[in-house]
């Protein structure tokens, strides 16, 4: 079923002043129950005033957008009741912390939506573990956490909202290569588990590649490519121009291919790769002990 | 919303006032401040709009930008506004219920308008136009003389300039929170006044957070560079005068006597 639909959304900030910039031009978009989408850009590049639209803290200078069918615009729609289904993550865990204990932290969230203590506490319970927050950790207070561990006292805090889409500005921002892979592959397993929509901001491509099914491609406050990994690094030299990178696999495996090997060009993470090459010198032996034969 | 706050924003343009030296602004600033109490009558005030709408529009600062910053002190002009009109004794005007306002009183409140807003849009001005450095280095060249009395003069407008360029990133951080929680399904208008200030702990808490963070990093940087206050600091850009200047001083003087003269006009 269609989730959200984005229709010529324009946003223009400070409008009339010196300030002005249009930080979202014609947006156009399609989100389907269940996707795990990868929005990709710059910085500057308008992703994070888009995520802004998508749950009402942004109000589009021109433009619909409709949520579950409705219009999220309309005299009357509940804006904070959508704040609850399409639960939005920022890139600070230090913006939203401030309870003493972390679980109390997270109970925050479930109790602005009119749970009761307990049915808030249930909450928390579930979304500390969804996220693997280790129990220990739980009754310290969320600012004496390690980086890593407050991004996840973070997400909890929107998850225990039970939102229907998932969005995460940046989840990696400022954590080493372990952190980063934790937090992605529990990510991972909550869209496996769940079946919610999960939307990741991210200005690394390789950090998100691997994980999604669908890539946006943001430029300047437009979409510029929409679909597949594979898709959109085909179009790897377009990416070039905007100042963004596709996999070091994808150049790789173009060079191998314009060599003359018969590899699969589109090959995205390193397993699918690896097995590309293999089978292409693995054909090419068969091929030379065949003409020896000869 | 919370980034409506225009107080010490600078608004980049390119006109006169922005070139100006930072001096100038703020003897021109004192003098327009002193003037707007000189005045005490309608030709009084006629010169003092024509001065501060003639520099407005000199500035290139939008008008509609410069308004904004009058929401903050709305609850002071409207309080002001109405001691003035019941509680000033005189000449009966409209009486309501035990009310009386008076004429003088319906005077003096115009007037206290008047003043209050030209007050707040005058020396907005200065900020609007002047970047914090520039402001910093004008306050403390202007204000040299006291350091023989032991003030200690770079000091004091360092921690000026610092507070003045913390104001925006403050509210920026303020707006981020603010947003953060309202994703959270936080609410900070409903209610009755004790749980409004509630509302405001995941804000307030936050923000305090960041502030010590913040002014921590910022010793820490300065310390780094072997900051020690100003004994024998140079400027890269020393402050100098320009034929502009000068002609700004005379305007200011001329402006100034022009106000003092209509005070004598009945």
């Amino acid at each position: 079923m269609m989730l959200m639909i984005l229709d010529h959304v324009n946003y223009i900030y400070s409008e009339k002043t010196a300030y002005e910039i249009q930080a979202l031009k014609d947006i156009n978009l399609k989100i389907e129950d269940g996707e795990f989408i990868g929005l990709i850009g710059h910085t500057g590049s308008g992703k994070s005033t888009l995520i802004q639209h998508l749950n009402g803290l942004l109000r589009a200078t021109s433009g619909s957008i409709y949520f579950q069918g409705q219009d999220i615009y309309d005299e009357g729609y509940n804006r904070k009741e959508l704040r609850g289904k399409v639960g939005l993550v920022f890139q600070y865990p230090e913006h939203q912390l401030f309870e003493t204990t972390v679980f109390a932290d997270v109970c925050f969230g479930p109790k602005n939506q009119g749970l009761s203590e307990k049915d808030a506490q249930m909450r928390a319970y579930t979304a500390l573990h969804e996220v693997g927050l280790p129990e220990e950790y739980w009754y310290h207070s969320p600012f004496e956490l390690s980086g890593g561990q407050k991004r996840r006292a973070a997400i909890a805090g929107v998850l225990a909202m039970k939102p229907e889409v998932l969005v995460l500005d940046e989840p990696t921002a400022g954590l080493d290569p372990k952190g980063r892979d934790e937090i992605l592959d529990q990510v991972a397993a909550l869209h496996q588990s769940t079946g919610m929509a999960v939307i990741l901001v991210s200005h690394s491509m390789e950090d998100v590649a691997k994980y999604v099914g669908r890539l946006l491609v943001m430029s300047q406050g437009s979409i510029l490519l929409d679909g597949t990994p594979r898709e959109v690094f085909r179009h790897y030299q377009e990416l070039e121009a905007i100042g963004l990178a596709a996999p070091q696999v994808t150049y790789l495996m173009h060079e191998l291919a314009q060599k003359g090997l018969a590899v699969d060009p589109d090959a995205t993470t390193l397993g699918e790769a690896k097995d590309s090459i293999l089978q292409a010198f693995g054909k090419r032996q068969r091929r030379n002990r065949q003409e020896n034969y000869d | 919303m919370i980034r409506d706050i225009t107080i010490g924003q600078y608004y980049p343009a390119d006109s006169v006032i922005h070139r100006l030296d930072p001096r100038v602004k703020l003897m021109a600033v004192a003098c327009y401040l002193v003037s707007l109490f000189l005045f005490r009558n309608v030709a009084g005030l006629v010169a003092v709009t024509l001065g501060l709408a003639g520099i407005i529009r000199i500035s290139k600062v939008p008008f509609r930008y410069m308004v904004k910053g009058l929401k903050a002190i709305l609850v002071i002009l409207v309080l002001s506004t109405l001691f003035q009109l019941f509680l000033t004794p005189g000449e009966t005007l409209v009486q309501i219920w035990k009310l009386k306002v008076s004429y003088e009183g319906a005077r003096n409140a115009g007037f206290m308008i008047i003043r209050l807003t030209y007050l707040i849009l005058g020396s907005s001005l200065l900020t609007l136009t002047t970047t914090p450095n520039q402001l910093t280095d004008g306050m403390e060249k202007a204000l040299r003389p006291l350091g023989k009395l032991h003030v200690p003069v770079h000091e004091v407008t360092m921690m000026m300039s610092i507070a003045l360029r913390f104001i925006p990133i403050l509210i920026e951080e303020t707006d981020k929170i603010m947003k953060a929680q309202l994703a959270r399904g936080a609410d900070f208008e409903s209610g009755n006044l004790v749980k409004k200030a509630k509302s405001m702990l995941p804000l307030l808490i936050p923000l305090f957070v960041s502030a010590f963070r913040r002014a921590n990093d910022l010793a820490m940087a300065m310390e780094a560079r072997c900051y020690r206050g100003g004994v024998g600091r140079t400027k890269m850009k020393p402050l100098s005068y320009h034929r502009r200047d000068g002609v700004a001083y005379l305007v200011i003087g001329a402006y100034f006597l022009g106000v003092l003269l209509l005070r004598k006009v009945s």
